[in-house]
């Protein structure tokens, strides 16, 4: 197989497993928000959810409509023969996944309304690139929904009030946000850089880091915690009809800032957080995992 | 917390005889609609044209689905609800013109939706957000598709459905709406919830 045909397959095959499988923390997590749950109208949400990952499942379907505004999270390692004309193949892998998956068409034009029909588009799929030393091309497939994109929030606060700022943008921003996208989420918290790091940050503290994982970091690890019990403690709970399972947890990302800057950023991500990850070895295998 | 199994067409009485927190499984026929087909709705209620399918006792959906074409036949493959509050702009007139007894969607909606929906006799419903395939489970046959020009998320899919739910009355006609008070209280827990937070960073 040729490095362009291995790349074109690990794409699809990324794309395929992403939309159709939910990877194995989020699916946990969710069972154990059910098992926990007293409320029975968000027990009852919670229930209908967990059939549908099944279902899915079992029938090879995408589990949810909303198949996203395709995003890939490129690491590639310099010693990695990229093929010519990379774009072109993720496109290719676009159109395909659309065809026979099949996707829902989500790319539109901005001014004409137009949509492309194929999931291709100025600027779509994104693509994300980080360059390391190894020698493999990882990719990490995003196809996050519109419901829970449409209530992220960038706020930038005069720095006096510090972390301070933290803690009220996130409680508004979960407020703000009420029952409109679909819970139970995964909330990424960008704090610092410039308002475009900050929101990246918070992307993909809420799509790519794992349910449960930590922060390194002991202080923003205690953080995150206190602010999932807090949001929680809200009662919003599940599509809005109450108890205490809205959040399945918070997740915090930073960079520093500039003194005149506080930049928070946070990023929803409904319960069907979709990734997977494909590698590609210089050789021309790859393995997709989720 | 009463379970009803209802068939389109609904008449008045169907729907006054559903309470908030409510259970509905609906068969019958239900019409996809999001916001590129509410405004073209809009349009055509300002010029008095009927619309290409009558909606008077039927619901709208708020879904844009993923669809496959077999032959000549269309199938829904994913079809889960959309965040409701995008539709609230228009959602009003189209209860009170059209006839309209059922909106099913996701995320709640607002007052002036609740305030049609008791006046003209109407329900706001939601189903589970993202569970897609579960809906496509109960999806009979797609009848027709009108406005395909829109795209296909925003397209009138008119189809066929059996034992469509759990649909949760979350708006009902005699003035409860469940999220908007789910939404009130957390609003007053504003300041226990950044009380609760604020521990991690006062040490």
């Amino acid at each position: 197989m040729s490095i362009r045909e291995a790349v074109m397959n690990a794409l699809y095959d990324a794309i395929h497993r992403a939309v159709v499988y939910l990877p194995p923390d989020v699916k946990q997590a969710i069972r154990r928000a059910y098992e926990e749950e007293d409320n029975p109208a968000a027990r009852a949400q919670l229930e209908a959810i967990l059939r549908n990952i099944e279902l899915a499942e079992k029938t090879g379907k995408p589990l949810c409509q909303d198949t996203g505004l395709l995003t890939l999270y490129v690491e590639l390692g310099k010693r990695f023969p990229l093929p010519d004309g990379f774009h072109e193949i993720v496109a290719e892998a676009a159109r395909k996944a659309t065809r026979e998956i099949p996707l829902r068409p989500n790319s539109v034009h901005p001014f004409t309304g137009r949509n492309t029909g194929d999931n291709t588009g100025r600027l779509v799929p994104y693509i994300h690139w980080e360059i390391n030393d190894g020698d493999e091309l990882k990719i990490t497939v995003v196809p996050k929904g519109g419901g829970a994109e449409a209530v992220s929030m960038l706020r930038l606060p005069p720095p006096g009030k510090g972390v301070e700022n933290v803690v009220e943008t996130v409680i508004d921003a979960v407020l703000e946000a009420g029952a409109k996208p679909c819970a139970p989420l995964i909330i990424g918290v960008g704090v610092g850089g410039g308002a475009d790091i900050a929101m990246i940050l918070a992307k993909k503290a809420a799509a790519l880091r794992r349910i449960g994982e930590r922060s390194p970091d002991p202080s923003i690890a205690g953080l995150e915690e206190k602010l999932l019990e807090a949001v929680n403690s809200l009662g919003i709970g599940v599509m809005g009809l109450g108890g205490s399972h809205m959040v399945l947890d918070v997740h915090i990302e930073y960079a520093h800032r500039h003194p005149a800057n506080y930049p928070v950023a946070v990023a929803f991500q409904c319960w069907a957080a979709r990734r997977a990850t494909a590698i590609v070895s210089s050789s021309g295998e790859y393995r997709v995992y989720q | 917390m009463t379970v009803h199994h209802l068939s389109t067409p609904l008449s008045e009485e169907d729907v006054r005889g559903l309470r908030a927190g409510d259970i509905v499984y609906l068969s019958g026929i239900i019409v996809t609609a999001r916001d590129a087909a509410h405004r073209r709705m809009i349009e055509y209620i300002e010029r008095g044209e009927p619309l290409p399918i009558d909606l008077r006792g039927l619901a709208i959906y708020h879904c844009g689905p993923v669809v496959r074409r077999k032959n000549s036949e269309w199938e829904i493959v994913a079809a889960g609800p959309t965040t409701s509050a995008r539709m609230e702009l228009y959602e009003a007139t189209i209860i009170e013109k059209l006839g309209v007894r059922m909106i099913i969607g996701k995320g709640g909606m607002g007052a002036r939706t609740a305030e049609a929906c008791r006046r003209h006799g109407a329900v706001y419903t939601v189903f589970t957000g993202g569970a897609a395939v579960l809906a496509a489970e109960a999806v009979e046959k797609v009848e027709r598709v009108e406005w395909l020009d829109l795209g296909v998320p925003e397209a009138l899919w008119v189809l066929r459905v059996r034992d469509f739910g759990p649909l949760l009355v979350a708006i009902d006609s005699h003035g409860r709406n469940l999220i908007e008070e789910t939404l009130l209280r957390a609003r007053e827990r504003r300041e226990a919830a950044l009380s609760i937070a604020r521990k991690a960073i006062e040490g």
